[in-house]
């Protein structure tokens, strides 16, 4: 197929077959066809996202949720996007026409653009830049211009209010965010994904959130920073629904403002992939070394990135279903406390956590008896507190069910693993 | 990717866009539009330095000037008051329009007498532990000067912002 592309476009531009060299051609239907690949998960994981939220939201507001395109409810998502297709494209006739119609491509495409160096398995990423870590953060630029550019060409006072409060939110939880993640780079001793990933093992003891304490705060630092630069409840104040109306897409319709959705959602997906990257041992399957899958041919090479992968999404789906169960348990920050929150509490805190990884990065030796000492202390800490966190949930159930039976004299309308 | 024809086209795409966005910058009639063409030059450039295989630079550039001193300018911008009103004339035009032209002339004559570089030919290796380890050792000391003026300028920016009352208290 490649040699056809090839064949095609040396008849259309005439380059003599002998000296031309192919490889340009090679590289960009590479990039195509990788392209298309990430546009096309984005879109089979931020679809269903949308209907899996919906219905952790109903299910902690004690209401059912979508439930009725397909069998309880799974096809929602092509629906609301064929509505969103077949709908007018308005642009306000006070709207600066050219960048109120570039602004969502512009945020889209700066989500798009962090998949080129996000893995998904072993081998299984774009381009593995030296710098993948820091072009991670540096590319969220596009989205904030894009998010300004969406709320100044509404030319709606609504719109340019939630603009600049999202472009404020983003630019300084980009701060704290960045230090931590400065933590993992500092413990990897490399900036790449696949280095910081190839840094870790497969077991939880040998994962950097479990490495040393600095680091297991790291990680919670650098989720809330990334839940924040999500726009996500707690800190969803750039569309605050009351005051706002819908913040800096207030004026879009149709598709274009499906493509801001596509962003938001799409965006759950980057976030939990950086904290599983950085801190949770991205795709490392048990019992084999990122070398002996690279070296494996054939059937068992595409059996390790299979389940490579399958290693990796499961990981990464906790913490997206952690981040939705956040977003519908806290309420939403003030302004004011939303400012104090980073500059006051999370930049100091990721600076002292910054400087105390160094201190055990310099005093504490590699695998020595201190350094397991310290891994197996804050594993216990980790295991800890995700059980208080099971069995208070465990606890509010049980509490609601009885409840229930109390004040209604029946058995609670569902239990909690089956759906409605 | 070493096919001659192929790497000029991609130099003049970028130098393209990045020469554009600065026109646009430079003779637009609406400031938002010349701070997002800001944005847009400066977005060029970045590309520029990672066709120039200076895949640190390119990604600081993006981090730097496109995540922060765009966002900067758009805030300024969008603060401020009386945007549309572009009836404002500079006096000193006349002096300044002939430095630029004077400047332009200049930088013209530099790049019609020097090779322009259009890529590298070696592959892409990366620059992040060379520029690390240079930054730490024969340039220490300007490093650790830069950064002592970037926290005097910190400082002097608070004490302005907090501003002075009346009898000396803050």
């Amino acid at each position: 197929m490649l040699r056809d592309v090839a064949t095609f476009l040396e008849r259309l531009l005439g380059f003599d077959p002998a000296t031309f060299d192919y490889s340009w051609v090679t590289a960009v239907v590479v990039i195509g066809a990788a392209s298309l690949l990430a546009f096309v998960f984005i879109a089979l994981f931020a679809g269903p996202v949308t209907w899996w939220e919906r219905r952790i939201a109903g299910r902690i507001q004690c209401r059912i949720g979508p439930n009725r395109v397909g069998p309880q409810g799974v096809l929602q998502w092509l629906a609301d996007g064929i509505k969103c297709f077949l709908k007018e494209d308005l642009v306000p006739a006070a709207a600066d026409q050219g960048l109120f119609r570039f602004a969502p491509y512009l945020v889209f495409g700066g989500y798009m653009a962090t998949f080129a160096v996000l893995p998904f398995g072993a081998n299984l990423v774009a381009a593995d830049l030296d710098v993948g870590l820091l072009y991670l953060l540096a590319i969220t630029g596009l989205v904030v211009i894009g998010i300004l550019m969406a709320g100044w060409a509404s030319n709606s006072k609504w719109a340019l209010f939630g603009g600049i409060r999202s472009a404020a939110q983003l630019v300084s939880y980009e701060i704290p965010s960045a230090f931590s993640l400065m933590s993992v780079v500092l413990a990897a001793g490399t900036m790449s994904m696949q280095g910081i990933i190839g840094q870790q093992g497969a077991w939880p003891w040998e994962w950097f959130v479990f490495k040393n304490p600095f680091l297991f705060a790291a990680f919670f630092l650098s989720l809330t920073a990334s839940v924040a630069e999500g726009n996500r409840t707690p800190f969803d104040l750039p569309e605050g629904e009351s005051e706002l109306v819908a913040g800096y897409h207030v004026e879009y319709s149709g598709m274009r403002f499906l493509w801001f959705m596509f962003a938001e959602w799409g965006n759950l997906w980057v976030i939990a992939t950086i904290a599983t990257v950085c801190f949770l041992g991205g795709w490392q399957v048990p019992g084999v070394t990122p070398a002996e899958i690279a070296a494996s041919t054939g059937l068992a090479f595409w059996g390790w990135q299979a389940l490579s992968f399958a290693v990796f999404v499961a990981k990464a789906s906790v913490l997206v279903a952690f981040v939705i169960q956040l977003r519908w348990t806290l309420p939403r920050l003030r302004v004011d406390q939303l400012m104090i929150t980073c500059w006051k509490y999370l930049v100091p805190g990721a600076l002292l956590n910054l400087a105390g990884v160094l201190v055990l990065l310099a005093v504490v030796p590699d695998q020595g008896v201190a350094d397991w000492a310290i891994r197996g202390a804050t594993l216990f800490l980790g295991l800890a507190l995700a059980s208080v966190f099971v069995w208070k949930a465990r606890a509010g159930y049980l509490a609601d069910r009885d409840l229930y039976r109390r004040m209604e004299g029946k058995e609670l309308w569902y239990p909690p693993y089956r759906l409605p | 990717m070493t096919d001659p024809v192929v790497h000029a086209a991609v130099f003049y795409v970028l130098a393209a866009f990045t020469v554009v966005g600065a026109g646009i910058v430079a003779l637009s009639g609406n400031i938002v539009h010349s701070a997002f063409a800001l944005f847009a030059t400066l977005f060029g450039v970045a590309g520029l330095y990672a066709y120039l295989s200076a895949d640190l630079l390119a990604v600081v550039q993006m981090l730097v000037y496109v995540g922060g001193i765009s966002v900067l300018v758009l805030f300024a911008v969008m603060l401020t008051s009386g945007l549309s009103d572009t009836g404002h004339t500079n006096p000193a035009f006349r002096l300044a329009g002939g430095i630029a032209v004077l400047l332009a002339v200049t930088a013209g004559a530099f790049v019609a007498a020097s090779a322009v570089p259009t890529g590298v030919e070696s592959a892409v290796a990366p620059t992040t532990g060379a520029i690390g380890d240079a930054l730490l050792g024969p340039f220490v000391l300007p490093f650790e000067v830069v950064s002592v003026v970037l926290l005097a300028a910190l400082l002097g920016a608070v004490t302005m912002a907090r501003g002075w009352k009346k009898g000396g208290a803050r």
